[in-house]
């Protein structure tokens, strides 16, 4: 991989939230650096509080590095991009008072796309993700799996090169989680867009990853990347084959002790606070 | 529960509702009639209602009824207008929320009606300290909500929106207005009913004009049976008033 296909250049990126010596000091993030290929899925996974929600919200302009620089397709990010990037957030950020196809729309108008176009695009991101028959419907009386399809087609509309998925499937039980999976990969396997998905779970980074980044307990660093060589749309049953397990072994055992120290300087850090 | 049974309990419920009222009218008519009570403290029902008619048709009721309108009108106005721009202005900066919204909090507890002799003292015996009750007493209501509903939108949102590209001013109409709406509305339903309340309570206590004038005038002239009219009458339009409002709020909270 040369430097010259990459679409996200994070250079040396710290983030921390306070100062030291700061009772509220924390040190999410230590000088990574990592870049994300054109067109690729990559996930981000690691323990609580290492810094990968940090690091794709820094991705997309939500938040600005302590120290070093993120480039987007060769733009130095320091706002949201919303021509760009877009996001799909963990659970209820779609707005209770508009209905799913008006949230939708409303992406739209925000990011400024020409009025014509918003109602055959936000049409056509519903029909994508099966929700063609609860366009009129309002987030409240949607499923939590339906509502985060929602949240994907709104940022589908949007049409960008990248998407940054801040655990979309985190909130949802383990089934809705895995047939949405299977769906995501179908999708995004038609639309080349890049992908950041920051994930807790090992067989959804798995099943959808062209690359995952793990993660090292706080202060978080990247601690190793493994590739997921498996052609998109992937399969059901790519679940069962012995390269998964294998894959997700790997991955279990890298996460392991990371996540056993994020649970200790949890348990440390309580009293104390 | 079905939703026959729910019409059918809604239905009995009404049934006991209405004949508890029945009940009563009944109750105060023989105490009147026949078991003997004054008809100075009480008077009869059958003569409230002739009262109630002659007051109506007579059209005696206008004036006194207009002042207190307007004096409702416009308190509710400046509470409204004052309440809502400086609840929003407040709401924009966590440090401002963190100083007013207990001062106000603390400002609401207090009982305002003690202030009456002092804005009679400064307002005069006219609609002017009525007004300047009305709208102390509904200001308080209204801009703790008005803070409530703008400062603590889920942030969520305002990231959701902020990552898709939305101006300052796509933001407050389209975000924050819409968020902060439902807890703004029943800020202002509460404060229009205090405003009544107040205004009413206060033309009571010390007036030249205005409904509740009226009915101590009765009152001192012993005229019972004209002031419960005057008091029936009150209450009616309090109650219509009050519950326009809140279909008000009911309807936009329900689009």
């Amino acid at each position: 991989m040369t430097t010259g296909d990459a679409a996200i250049r994070v250079r040396d990126v710290s983030h921390q939230f306070g100062e030291p010596g700061d009772a509220q000091f924390v040190q999410a993030l230590q000088h990574t650096s990592l870049d994300i290929v054109r067109g690729e899925l990559l996930c981000l996974i690691g323990p609580s509080g290492c810094g990968k929600s940090t690091l794709l919200n820094m991705i997309g302009g939500l938040l600005t590095p302590t120290t070093g620089t993120v480039e987007v397709h060769g733009k130095p990010v320091r706002a949201p991009l919303p021509r760009d990037i877009a996001f799909v957030f963990q659970e209820n950020a779609l707005f209770p008072w508009c209905t799913i196809i008006e949230n939708v729309k409303l992406g739209m108008v925000f990011q400024g796309v020409p009025k014509a176009e918003q109602e055959p695009r936000a049409r056509r991101a519903l029909e994508a993700v099966g929700l063609k028959d609860f366009m009129g419907h309002y987030p409240a009386q949607l499923s939590g799996g339906m509502r985060q399809r929602a949240a994907l087609a709104r940022a589908l509309s949007l049409e960008t090169g990248t998407l940054l998925m801040d655990e979309p499937f985190g909130a949802l039980d383990e089934q809705t989680r895995m047939i949405l999976g299977e769906d995501l990969s179908v999708l995004l396997s038609r639309s080349e867009k890049t992908i950041v998905f920051v994930t807790h779970s090992l067989g959804e980074a798995v099943f959808l990853a062209d690359r995952v980044a793990v993660f090292s307990a706080r202060p978080g660093r990247i601690k190793e990347i493994i590739t997921v060589d498996e052609p998109h749309p992937r399969k059901p049953a790519f679940v069962t084959t012995e390269k998964f397990s294998k894959l997700r072994n790997t991955l279990y055992g890298l996460l392991h002790d990371e996540i056993r120290k994020a649970v200790e300087q949890a348990a440390t850090v309580v009293p104390s606070s | 529960m079905s939703a026959k049974q729910d019409r059918r309990d809604k239905l009995a419920s009404r049934a006991v509702q209405i004949g508890f009222l029945v009940a009563l009218i009944g109750l105060w008519y023989f105490g009147t009639a026949y078991w003997g009570i004054s008809r100075i403290l009480l008077p009869n029902p059958v003569n409230v209602w002739h009262e109630l008619k002659d007051v109506l048709s007579s059209g005696e009721y206008l004036p006194d009824l207009k002042v207190t309108l307007m004096e409702v009108a416009i308190a509710f106005t400046i509470s409204c207008t004052t309440g809502v721009t400086l609840g929003y202005v407040i709401s924009r900066s966590q440090f401002l929320i963190k100083v007013f919204e207990p001062l106000l909090a603390g400002f609401y507890s207090v009982p305002i009606i003690l202030f009456l002799p002092l804005y009679v003292l400064f307002f005069g015996l006219g609609p002017g300290s009525k007004i300047a009750l009305g709208t102390t007493i509904s200001f308080f209501p209204i801009v703790l909500n008005t803070i409530a509903g703008f400062g603590y939108v889920d942030k969520i949102f305002i990231t959701a929106a902020r990552s898709m590209g939305a101006s300052d001013v796509q933001m407050f109409r389209y975000v924050l207005l819409p968020a902060a709406f439902p807890v703004i509305l029943t800020g202002l339903r509460i404060g229009f009913t205090v405003t009544l309340l107040s205004i009413l309570g206060s033309e009571t206590i010390a007036s030249l004009a205005g409904l509740g004038h009226k009915i101590v005038h009765l009152a001192e002239a012993m005229e019972t049976a004209r002031m419960f009219a005057y008091i029936a009458f009150a209450v009616v339009i309090a109650a219509s008033l009050n519950s326009f409002v809140s279909s008000l709020e009911r309807r936009a909270k329900h689009r």
